[in-house]
């Protein structure tokens, strides 16, 4: 679904046939829609590729869209609210440099240096959150510039920090768990589906959920409600920032290193996954099921590829197809509820 | 008027238009004939099918049954842009203008004057200017559109089909945002525009502006036609009758009288941003009205009142005690809402369901530590359903999809739960239909016999004459005067409307006492202060003392 309203599927059904059916063209447009665009292309490169339907391959595929995940769960709450966040592989770069400091200089057991780690890694994403969602609302400057700003101040940071040295040696229980599977899915990708999870809850079935989607869809509606929409303006992008921050360690675990210039673009991946998911650039529209949803399709997409031998090249054209007719069907969808309310209106 | 032979023939002539969307007929093989130099009105509910029919006839939907003939010609457009070729001109409810272009360039979009491949900016202003001198809009052409008040950007909007080949114009609800004086002035138009031949669809909710401007009216009722008949053989309620299907005593329920209670609010010296400081006081059990022009600090100062815009100080006391109110967020904790005229634009969130816009301003009734409990909002919005009357499929359907009438009844119901005693209600009525319009005041009124104090910003002076227990008049950013019931009169109601435009007294202060009754004029509707006017158009800037920044951000100030 991705209408705001999250039990929407519950409901009493009141008019008969032509609700349930209108309900039913939704569903199909919304996440079902991309469900059944992921699953079409499984079969495709199942069949295509022999490679592709083995369990090693499926591991590869949610250890290759875990980053890419949790930084579009943080994302999908920027976009809802009507902003964007260009910022968080920058941040990430940043957070992963400075928790990666702590991790390889400190003489604690390694438990509690990971724990630190993690918590400076989130708290330096939700500062640079902060100052983003802060300055925007402060100074009413579209989300946009004030990221395009802190992608570039981040990245600096990060470099100025470490002299664009990469920082390795990490204690060896970390990256241990960076490549451990639990029910044979890796471990790092269970912490994304958590966040996706608590992500879709917050959104679903919080004040604060309902006011992100009502803020987005109509700002002056829910300020002149008696709420402080700016405060929840700021919160999203501190959301997004913790995001990143447990993005951060998670590249930390897997690849054993923390580097100033990593990330670079993902912010445009995570962009992508939300907006394949059904979420609307101008906020109010989306769920973090279809983020999901949007990740998988981009992570398949890009697996299958590869393992049917395309080149990196085409690979990319490919790619950026599918987001531009993801954005096609979307403009589609929009259609399609514009014109249902005048269906009703009319009668 | 209504002086048109029979014989007359028909410029435009549809008959048998039949269009369905899927499980509704909106339309249900209805007939329309315009003829040449008449004004037509086109009357019925809101979902009788009025707007499906101006679509069509724009191009925008094509029919699926029934033929149109354009002077004899077969007229079937396949888009708005091939209907305004043909001729057949329509203003839309919605504005359509551009804001970041200048009047000029707004009214000559489609075709602008060019030199050597580039605009001719001279021609172009001009011509603008000859357009603007024929509606009487006082705003000149190089003015960017985002500036102008609403009431200006919609006689802008009617001047820009002007200078087109216009065999037929149809006019959506013109008036919606107009006082009355800018209808006149809207009216001067359409006489001119007539006289030449054109014929002219007008459609609106406002029946004493059909019958003092229309010839003919046809009556839509669910998608059928009901009746074609020359509006000098009809009355009011008659046409009530035919609109509705029934019998409807009539638009405003009975005044009860309800002894004041406590006073529940009092501003002092209430400066709204741009506007001049003003005192008030409201009891509880009071309807009161607040009358004015577009632009005399009406919707001003109940906004400030608010908190919903910045206010230069001033005291506001609830139930005795001074409180600070800097926000909507203070205003809601201390028991006041505002119900805005725009509630498309600032009070609903169109794409949520009904449950979730009822309980937006009390979030913590339906929650428990930031948890949303779905049981008790939806409990919340049945009752709010059944207690307003609200006509929905349920509470989980968008309120995009309900009618005016009941969508405004979604934002009563809001406050409602939000428990607040003073309901601040900006134009209640302004775009809902006759029927539900008696509903709605029947629900003001209620809400006052319960205790709750009410003020009621209102274009509509019938409307607030018919609710409310007073009326402050509101003239030039000041409260030109309070007019109680016993004393309601049209003439003098206008009067201290006008009151403040009229006596130019630029440096001394004016003050007008309260109840001060400063020159009335003998017909203040036909007493438009000739030329040197000291405010043409009330809309732009009322106050002497700032000088630029009084149309606003949200384009909505000026009402």
């Amino acid at each position: 679904m991705t209408t705001p309203a999250p039990t929407k599927e519950a409901a009493p059904a009141p008019a008969g046939e032509r609700r349930t059916a209108r309900q039913l063209s939704r569903q199909v447009m919304g996440e079902a829609g991309i469900g059944i665009a992921l699953l079409a292309l499984v079969l495709i490169f199942t069949l295509a590729a022999p490679k592709f339907a083995t369990s090693d391959n499926l591991t590869n595929i949610a250890t290759e869209i875990t980053l890419n995940t949790m930084l579009a769960v943080g994302m999908t709450f920027v976009i809802l609210v009507g902003g964007i966040d260009l910022s968080v592989g920058s941040v990430m770069a940043l957070s992963g440099v400075v928790a990666g400091e702590v991790l390889t200089s400190t003489s604690l057991s390694t438990p509690v240096a990971v724990l630190l780690t993690v918590l400076i890694a989130a708290a330096v994403g939700m500062a640079c959150g902060f100052v983003n969602g802060f300055v925007s609302e402060r100074w009413r400057v579209p989300s946009f510039i004030v990221t395009l700003g802190m992608l570039n101040v981040a990245r600096g940071a990060a470099l100025e920090y470490t002299d664009a040295k990469t920082l390795y040696d990490f204690p060896p229980g970390f990256s241990h768990f960076g490549t451990s599977t639990l029910l044979g899915i890796p471990s790092l990708f269970w912490i994304a589906l958590v966040m996706a999870v608590i992500g879709h809850l917050v959104l679903t079935r919080t004040v604060f959920g309902r006011l992100v989607f009502a803020i987005g869809a109509n700002e002056e509606a829910v300020r002149l409600s008696g709420h402080r929409t700016s405060i929840i303006k700021v919160a999203v992008f501190v959301i997004a920032g913790f995001a990143v921050g447990i993005a951060a360690v998670t590249y930390m675990a897997r690849l054993n290193i923390a580097s100033p210039t990593i990330g670079s673009g993902y912010e445009l991946s995570a962009i992508a996954a939300v907006v394949i998911g059904g979420a609307s650039l101008s906020g109010g529209k989306g769920s973090m099921i279809g983020t999901l949803l949007g990740a998988c399709l981009l992570g398949v997409l890009t697996n299958g590829l590869l393992l049917m031998g395309v080149s990196d090249f085409q690979r990319q054209m490919i790619t950026g197809v599918v987001i531009m007719v993801a954005v096609v069907v979307d403009h589609y969808r929009g259609k399609l509820a514009a014109r249902m309310p005048q269906k009703a209106a009319a009668g | 008027m209504s002086g048109h032979d029979e014989a007359v023939p028909a410029v435009l002539e549809a008959a048998g238009i039949g269009k369905t969307f899927p499980g509704v007929k909106a339309l249900d093989g209805v007939r329309v004939d315009l003829r040449a130099g008449e004004v037509h009105a086109l009357l019925g509910e809101n979902g009788a099918g009025k707007s499906t029919l101006v679509r069509i006839l724009a191009g925008i939907q094509p029919p699926d049954t029934g033929t149109m003939r354009l002077g004899g010609e077969p007229y079937a457009p396949k888009d708005a842009a091939a209907a305004m070729k043909a001729g057949v001109q329509v203003v839309h409810q919605e504005l359509n203008l551009l804001p970041n272009l200048t009047v000029a360039e707004n009214l000559f979009f489609q075709r602008l004057p060019r030199r050597y491949g580039l605009v001719d900016r001279r021609t172009l202003n001009r011509r603008a200017q000859d357009l603007l001198d024929e509606v009487g809009l006082d705003v000149r052409p190089h003015t960017k559109v985002e500036r102008l008040g609403i009431a200006q950007m919609q006689l802008l909007e009617i001047a820009r089909t002007l200078w087109q080949d216009c065999r037929v114009l149809v006019m959506d609800e013109p008036t919606a945002t107009l006082t009355s004086r800018e209808t006149e002035r809207l009216f001067e138009v359409i006489r001119r525009v007539t006289a030449r031949g054109t014929a002219v669809l007008y459609i609106s909710h406002h029946l004493e502006e059909v019958f003092e401007i229309g010839d003919r009216m046809t009556v839509f009722r669910n998608g059928r036609h009901v009746v074609t008949k020359n509006l000098a053989d009809t009355d009011t309620a008659e046409v009530i009758r035919l609109m509705v299907g029934r019998d409807l005593a009539q638009e405003y329920p009975p005044y009860v009288s309800r002894p004041p209670g406590d006073e529940l609010l009092r501003a002092e010296d209430l400066h709204p941003r741009g506007g001049s400081p003003v005192s008030f006081a409201l009891h509880a059990g009071e309807v009161v009205g607040v009358a004015g022009l577009v632009g005399s600090g009406r919707t001003e100062t109940v906004r400030a009142l608010f908190g919903a815009d910045h206010h230069d100080g001033g005291h506001v006391y609830v139930k005795g005690r001074r409180v600070r109110i800097r926000t909507p967020r203070d205003a809601v904790r201390h028991g006041i809402s505002l119900l805005t005229e725009d509630r498309k634009g600032q009070g609903l969130v169109l794409d949520m369901p009904v449950a979730a816009n009822v309980t937006l301003a009390a979030t913590g009734k339906v929650s428990r530590g930031g948890l949303l409990k779905r049981g008790e909002e939806d409990a919340y919005a049945h009752r709010a359903v059944e207690r307003l009357g609200i006509r929905t499929p349920g509470i989980r359907t968008a309120v995009r999809t309900l009618s005016g009438g009941n969508q405004q009844k979604v934002v009563l119901g809001r406050w409602l739960l939000a428990g607040t005693d003073v309901l601040v209600v900006d134009e209640p009525t302004r775009g809902i239909d006759v029927g539900a319009r008696y509903e709605i005041h029947q629900q003001l009124t209620d809400l006052a016999s319960a205790g709750k104090a009410l003020l009621v910003v209102s274009s509509d002076l019938p409307e607030l004459m018919g609710i409310c227990d007073r009326i402050l008049v509101f003239s030039r950013g000041r409260i030109a005067g309070e007019v109680a019931r016993e004393d309601f009169d049209n003439s003098r109601i206008l009067a201290l409307a006008y009151s403040g435009y009229v006596t130019q007294t630029p440096v001394a202060d004016p003050v007008p006492g309260p109840a001060a009754e400063p020159t009335p004029g003998p017909d203040p509707v036909a007493d438009p202060t000739p030329d040197p006017d000291p405010a043409p158009v009330p809309a732009l800037d009322p106050v002497p003392d700032t000088p630029t920044d009084v149309p606003t951000k949200n384009g909505e100030t000026s009402s």
